[in-house]
């Protein structure tokens, strides 16, 4: 759906990080959202609520519908996140799980 | 000129819209002022626990009328739902006080035992778990809590879905809601109630004062009292995780959308309802003393609100000796109460007596004079 325009593809040095386990080039200045984005994805999580499909809007830091989970981290709001090389980006399903509910299965009610 | 209406309701939180209501329900015409987005709008602020334990030490009715409004709060949401298709997600699953120290505990449940054999107090079961089997019922508990009561009276709901909903079924019955206005006087002329705001002014048969902290100003003008003062309460917001908790704490509970609450500061500053990070730090280290997995979670919000509190910490209902017609409702758990409020206050006020069983929380107990 998204496509970098010519120019700004070549220009920066690419960074190189996993989306869900698979290797994916960035590019330096991209936050995590753009590179989810760049990389195909139009949703990067699903609501804890309904389980709808849910990807980056605001681009802002304002709406919170970008959240994914970064480096192990859930809820994080993507669009305020610069890559890093290495970094392990993975979408995230649901709530964020924490504590004793981890490993459950469960969603919430 | 006939008059609009039969009744008028000066505010439009949790007391008013409850009690605008029920009134509503009852065919009665009714007009809710409210004062708007400037309030100190304690019904926007508060915790959403729907909560029995611990309370009426010092006036034991309070124990029954908590009771019954607990008792009726399932037929309560229904009647909101079908009214407006909104539902407040309520749960009663029970609810636990948790203590930190043997010491507290042991000070918990004596505390619960004078209450509940107090004369004339509507008894009702309350449970004592030792830590191995709170574990059980609280996955995740940390290792510094050393105990809980139990009451399976106790829940919560979700307060701004509550508040929403009694204006929608308001108006769904019926009523008429002024938005943006401020009651500036209230008087009683010949046999009514003239009602001025900044915009106009309109009368009434009736008048119920549930105007909250504002209610102190309005009370003497129709010869009631209403002595109440702001209490400050902070709530910390963290980000929705998956459900890991089933019953509401007394300082924390997980909605039924997975965000979780941390609250139950209590401070005597006036009317200042900002923050101080002391205080949510306190907030956050104990919740985080209840469950260690907490640490790792993100605060979204918080806010300070102002309860409502008068100076025993009860209700006050009360119907105007000088000007009949003329009542005061105030209380600080308006989520709790609602129930009683709709469904049992309001028919007697529509009748003009309130009954000899709420007599007890008129504000005559405030006036008997301090011993030298």
């Amino acid at each position: 759906m998204y496509k970098r325009l010519p120019d700004a593809a070549a220009a920066a040095p690419a960074v190189l990080l996993t989306i869900d386990g698979a290797d994916f080039a960035a590019r330096a200045g991209d936050t995590v959202a753009a590179a989810l984005l760049a990389a195909g994805y139009d949703a990067c999580r699903t609501t804890p609520v309904t389980g709808a499909p849910r990807g980056p809007f605001c681009l802002m830091g304002v709406c919170f519908d970008c959240l994914a989970v970064v480096d192990g981290l859930p809820n994080q709001q993507t669009c305020l996140i610069p890559v890093r090389a290495g970094m392990r980006i993975e979408r995230q399903q649901g709530a964020a799980v924490f504590g004793p509910a981890a490993g459950s299965g469960q969603g919430p009610r | 000129m006939a008059r609009e209406h039969d009744i008028a309701v000066i505010g439009g939180g949790l007391v008013g819209g409850a009690i605008a209501y029920g009134l509503a329900r009852l065919g009665r015409r009714v007009c809710l002022y409210d004062e708007g987005d400037v309030a100190y709008r304690a019904s926007r602020g508060n915790f959403g626990l729907v909560w029995v334990q611990g309370k009426g030490q010092g006036l034991a009715p309070y124990g029954g009328w908590t009771q019954r409004s607990v008792r009726r709060f399932a037929e309560f949401a229904a009647l909101l739902r079908e009214d407006t298709g909104i539902d407040v997600a309520l749960e009663q699953p029970g609810g636990f006080h948790l203590c930190l120290s043997d010491a507290e505990l042991a000070h918990r449940v004596d505390q619960l035992t004078r209450l509940v054999a107090q004369q004339g107090f509507e008894r009702y079961a309350f449970e004592v778990l030792d830590r191995a089997a709170l574990a059980q019922r609280l996955p995740g508990l940390g290792p510094q809590v050393a105990g809980a009561t139990y009451c399976r009276l106790d829940g919560h709901l979700n307060p701004l879905r509550l508040l929403r909903a009694l204006h929608a079924a308001f108006l769904e019955r019926g009523g008429t809601y002024r938005a943006s206005a401020k009651v500036e006087a209230i008087a009683r002329e010949g046999g009514a109630f003239a009602v001025r705001t900044a915009t106009g002014r309109a009368e009434a048969g009736q008048v119920v004062l549930t105007a909250g902290l504002g209610n102190a100003t309005l009370a003497p003008q129709v010869g009631l009292t209403a002595t109440v003062r702001p209490q400050r309460g902070m709530i910390v917001v963290l980000e929705r995780v998956r459900r890991f908790l089933d019953y509401p704490l007394a300082t924390l509970r997980q909605t039924d959308e997975g965000t979780v609450l941390i609250g139950d500061s209590q401070e005597e500053v006036g009317f200042d309802d900002t923050l101080a990070t002391a205080v949510l730090a306190t907030l956050a280290s104990r919740a985080v003393q209840v469950f260690p997995f907490l640490r790792d979670a993100r605060v979204n919000r918080t806010w300070a609100a102002l309860r409502v509190m008068s100076p025993d910490g009860f209700p006050i209902y009360e119907q105007s000796a000088s000007a009949p017609g003329a009542f005061v409702v105030t209380c600080h758990s308006g989520v709790t109460l609602a129930a009683a409020h709709a469904l049992e206050l309001a028919p007697r006020i529509a009748a003009g007596a309130l009954g000899a069983d709420l007599s007890p929380f008129s504000s005559e107990r405030l006036h008997v004079q301090k011993a030298a």
